[in-house]
């Protein structure tokens, strides 16, 4: 060993004459890293309250309280609850931010705490839009007191990023039948999922539950979903049919308002639950054989209902289970509604609405097709014989535009139910559908169908639809208007029909329109205005009306029809029983609520079953 | 000469943490050492198996205070492995430059503990602020100076930011740059190589017998270290050696450690020219309140700083681990190892004994 090497520490000194190396802080000022995790920071206007952020938090530093005065919008997803901090607990992980849906929960920089006082530790955070108190700008700032109410504005760290998300954005897609091969015949366009893909899909489920507030007859949707991910249809459907009678279809049709409150859907693609309720039902090939629900015991108790449609078939499940006899009108040949002689084939096949209907009939409800009431027989008998009766009768009859020579026209729901269940009709060449909604949409799209199917190889063949409004506020959903496109429907959206024209032999030779000036008026309600100068001429050999429906009271004696008494958007007036203004009869479906849905009809079913319940109950013997 | 019972710890100035030794002793000499641990145990291992995979991340890494992230990175590969999950190319070299980092850190805080204990304090100093600067980069990568949770099943939570890498070279040339300072002052100080000389030794096959790994058994000879033998994320893109020393002392341990250090950082600059400018950093995992993985059992090991890291991990088919069991290299080397190094030694070399096996205690008691 050289002696030097006890001199060569030395060498250290030079370092005395070095700037110290340690920040003299607070005065010199600390640079923080970007993704700096520190106290955390939400944006109330895009926090929907679902609280994954307290589901995945490792140490249950979130918890999820409810705040007086904020709005709930179950339809679109929103509740009133906002996380709560305990920072105590929290780790600074950052799941929280990752986990978000919508993206409103980041961490900022900030992490200096100064108090006396440990309660402050809770913490409800806001962001500078809402709380201008706390995020204080640079001049107003002071690092003596910083603490969870004193931070600085705009001083973002670790923020939620859509690449790095722990849920999975994008959906399973469904597969389907390609627009050219679809557009030829009324094969079923969704081929569903199977079981990976729906397995898969279900995984995708936050168990947010926003959902189940968002559909209106509160299906329990994230735990039939999550027996669809445990690989137990069964137990899905189980669950599905304590509020949903009608799963295949509801599975088709559906309306689906819970994907619409989809947690995932505001950054990404909402879960398709209505695909994976479609799945359940046709992974269970025979419901009476598998599905273990019973019928209660008989209560002697008779309910007479007017209408197979979702409501009534619901209702006399409901009413079924309970014990009551139920028997069950329609007109028809047989069980569904309108949903028998409305969605296309392509969309409704008859045999999912059967196999529906044969379940409900397995149970012991007893149906009379082929029925009208009114016609075949009397509703005073019917309302004698019975100790209640629900009238679920829906929209039957078409509006018509009414326009000079619109005689001429088809009419949407008769041209629909013919296709269906009738006789399929003879289209034109050159077919216009007036309307814009989700009817009119099958009616142009089944009319494409048949032009290929009657002029095979013809190119001249054509489908338009005309409708009031313009693209950003026609009423079909978004889907609709998408998969017409892919079939080669055109649109003229904006233009109001004038005059069906006629040539010499009275045969319709197309549809004279003029420009929409708008739809509706300041208060938002349905008042079309036109420039009467700006016309245009379309040409056609075909001109189908589907502007909307309403229903036939027809079949109420005079007397009765005087009683019932209807809402300001003419609807059937029912109390909280779901009773209408005739005692002893219920309503429900189309004619009560304005969603015009399936789902809606259910939950007017429960509301409706629960109504006769306590009627029944309470009525003397 | 009579024998004295003496007990060192847990509140010692010469202990490693919650931690303490009862020492059998003739005069000064050592007769026999007992290492009593348990000041420290948290239940880790129980409480893993009430939270779901995910979840678990934020726990793991508290095993280790000081050297969290191979922690992260033992129950990512061993959630992998269980799950069928692979890491895509960019996420095994932003991972291995990560873990680099952190045994760069890591070794840093261990000249820290270490000079400090024996009173250089100029060079403890010099550590703290090094490794403070290599924070400032875990700072910047992951959002955390300490606790990073970085990791996740499948390879990294997030990229590295723009520029990162640039800003790390530079970094380590700062601290490498300091290497002959280190050595004149410290690794190669006379005063130091005569505390450090020839105590604790830990022959090669007692270390063996004993169960030693990482640098005690570096300092005897052995090139025995998992990033070879068992190549995970990028370790096999890479060129790198095992430095080794021969005589299984306190002052050969140390150096191993030295060297490690230096040879991360050129494995960090090798990482990163290989490293694929572009992809993904991590493979997508399903949604983590629904994610069961499949029943099974695996074992996995990397190389932490303080040598083989294992990890025994169980599933049953659920959303949470059924069981899981980590093998620490402070475990050997806090009970077993260390007792075998302070027979016959002074009591006056105890913490210099225990700083030189590198134990932690935290990783003692999970």
């Amino acid at each position: 060993m050289s002696k030097t090497s006890y001199l060569n520490p030395f060498k250290a000194i030079k370092y005395l004459f070095k700037k110290p190396q340690t920040l003299r802080y607070p005065f010199e000022t600390l640079e923080i890293g970007d993704r700096c995790r520190g106290f955390h920071k939400n944006d109330w206007e895009k926090c929907t309250g679902c609280g994954n952020c307290a589901d995945i938090c490792p140490n249950k530093a979130i918890e999820m309280v409810k705040i007086d005065g904020l709005e709930v919008k179950p339809e679109e997803g929103k509740k009133d609850e906002r996380p709560q901090l305990d920072y105590g607990r929290c780790c600074f992980c950052g799941l929280c931010v990752d986990i978000c849906p919508p993206g409103s929960l980041s961490l900022t920089k900030d992490f200096l705490h100064i108090h006396f006082d440990t309660d402050t530790f809770t913490f409800i955070p806001k962001d500078e839009k809402l709380d201008k108190e706390t995020y204080k700008s640079e001049e107003d700032y002071s690092i003596f007191q910083a603490s969870i109410v004193h931070r600085k504005e705009n001083y973002d760290g670790f923020s939620p990023d859509m690449r790095y998300a722990l849920f999975e954005p994008d959906r399973v897609e469904m597969p389907e039948v390609e627009p050219d091969v679809r557009k030829l015949s009324f094969i079923e366009q969704v081929i569903g999922y199977n079981k990976d893909e729906a397995k898969k899909e279900a995984g995708r489920c936050l168990e947010c539950k926003l959902c189940e507030e968002a559909c209106p007859a509160h299906l329990k949707i994230s735990d039939y979903i999550d027996a669809i991910y445990r690989d137990d249809p069964k137990e899905s459907l189980e669950t599905i049919y304590e509020d949903n009678p009608i799963p295949s279809i509801c599975g088709r049709i559906c309306m689906a308002h819970c994907e619409d409150a989809c947690s995932l859907q505001i950054r990404g693609d909402s879960l398709a639950i209505r695909w994976l309720k479609r799945y359940a039902a046709d992974q269970i090939k025979n419901f009476k054989e598998e599905l273990e629900i019973h019928p209660g015991e008989h209560t002697g108790k008779k309910v007479g209902i007017i209408g197979a449609g979702p409501s009534g078939l619901s209702l006399a499940y409901f009413l079924r289970l309970q014990g009551h006899e139920v028997v069950v009108y329609d007109e028809l040949p047989g069980g569904g509604g309108i949903i028998r002689t409305g969605p296309p084939i392509y969309r409704m096949p008859l045999e999912a609405i059967d196999k529906d209907v044969n379940y409900i009939e397995s149970l012991g409800v007893e149906f009379k097709f082929n029925t009208k009431v009114g016609k075949d027989i009397d509703f005073e008998k019917l309302l004698s014989e019975n100790d209640a009766v629900f009238m679920g009768i829906g929209n039957t009859i078409s509006f018509s535009t009414r326009v000079k020579n619109s005689e001429k026209c088809a009419l949407a729901l008769d041209f629909l139910k013919d296709n269906k269940i009738g006789e399929q009709r003879k289209v034109g060449k050159k077919v216009i559908v007036i309307g814009g909604g989700n009817v009119a949409m099958d009616v142009a799209r089944e009319s494409i169908r048949l032009q290929h199917i009657q002029y095979p190889d013809d190119e001249s063949i054509k489908t338009k639809i005309v409708s009031l409004e313009d693209w950003d506020e026609l009423p079909a959903t978004d889907v609709e208007v998408k998969e017409a496109k892919e079939e080669y429907i055109r649109f003229n959206p904006a233009w109001g029909p004038k005059e069906v024209v006629l040539d010499d032999n009275g045969n319709i030779k197309g549809l004279e329109c003029k420009k929409v000036k708008s739809v509706f008026d300041e208060n938002g309600r349905f008042s079309p205005t036109f420039y009467e100068d700006k016309t245009i001429f379309l040409k056609g050999d075909m001109i189908i009306e589907a502007i909307g429906q309403r229903a036939d009271f027809s079949f109420l004696p005079e007397k009765l029809n005087e009683k019932l008494e209807f809402t300001k958007r003419r609807k059937v007036k029912v109390d909280e029983n779901g009773m209408t203004t005739i005692p002893k009869v219920f309503a429900g479906g189309d004619i009560v609520n304005i969603n015009l849905d399936a789902v809606t009809a259910i939950a007017d079913a429960k509301i409706a079953a629960q109504g006769i319940e306590k009627y029944l109950s309470e009525k003397p013997v | 000469m009579r024998e004295l019972k003496l007990f060192y710890g847990p509140q010692h100035l010469g202990m490693v943490g919650n931690f303490s030794i009862t020492l059998k002793v003739e005069g000064d000499r050592i007769v026999k050492a007992d290492a009593n641990p348990g000041y420290l145990h948290r239940g880790f291992e129980k409480l893993m198996e009430q939270r779901t995979w995910m979840q678990n991340f934020p726990l793991v890494c508290r095993i280790n205070v000081v050297e969290p992230d191979h922690m992260e990175l033992i129950y990512s590969m061993a959630v992998e492995k269980l799950a069928g999950i692979e890491v895509p190319e960019r996420g095994k070299y932003t991972r291995s430059i990560f873990c680099e980092m952190a045994r760069v850190a890591s070794h840093l805080f261990g000249a820290w503990a270490y000079a400090n204990m024996l009173g250089f304090d100029t060079v403890a100093n010099w550590a703290m602020y090094h490794r403070d600067l290599l924070l400032d980069m875990f700072e910047e990568l992951t959002g955390a100076r300490v606790y990073h949770v970085y990791l996740r099943p499948g390879g990294v939570r997030r990229d590295f930011p723009n520029g990162f890498t640039d800003k790390l070279v530079k970094t380590l040339h700062k601290i490498g740059g300091k290497v002959p300072d280190y050595n004149a002052t410290f690794f190669e100080n006379s005063l130091f190589k005569k505390r450090a000389e020839g105590i604790g030794v830990v022959t090669r096959e007692e270390a063996l017998r004993m169960g030693a790994v990482g640098h005690t058994l570096k300092a005897t000879g052995m090139k025995y270290d998992i990033r070879k033998i068992e190549p995970y994320d990028a370790y096999d893109q890479v060129e790198f050696n095992i430095p080794t020393r021969k005589n299984g002392d306190a002052y050969s341990r140390l150096l191993a450690i030295r060297d490690d250090m230096i040879e991360s950082v050129h494995m960090i600059f090798k990482l990163i020219d290989k490293m694929p400018k572009k992809g993904a950093v991590y493979t997508k995992t399903p949604n983590p309140f629904k994610w069961n993985i499949p029943k099974g059992e695996a074992y996995v090991r990397c190389e932490s700083a303080r040598g083989e890291l294992g990890l025994y991990l169980v599933s049953n088919g659920k959303n949470k681990p059924y069981r899981a069991h980590f093998d620490t290299p402070s475990y050997n080397h806090g009970l077993t190892v260390l007792e075998k190094a302070l027979e016959g030694e002074s009591i006056s070399d105890v913490g210099n004994i225990m700083m030189s096996l590198y134990v932690v205690a935290p990783e003692i008691d999970r």
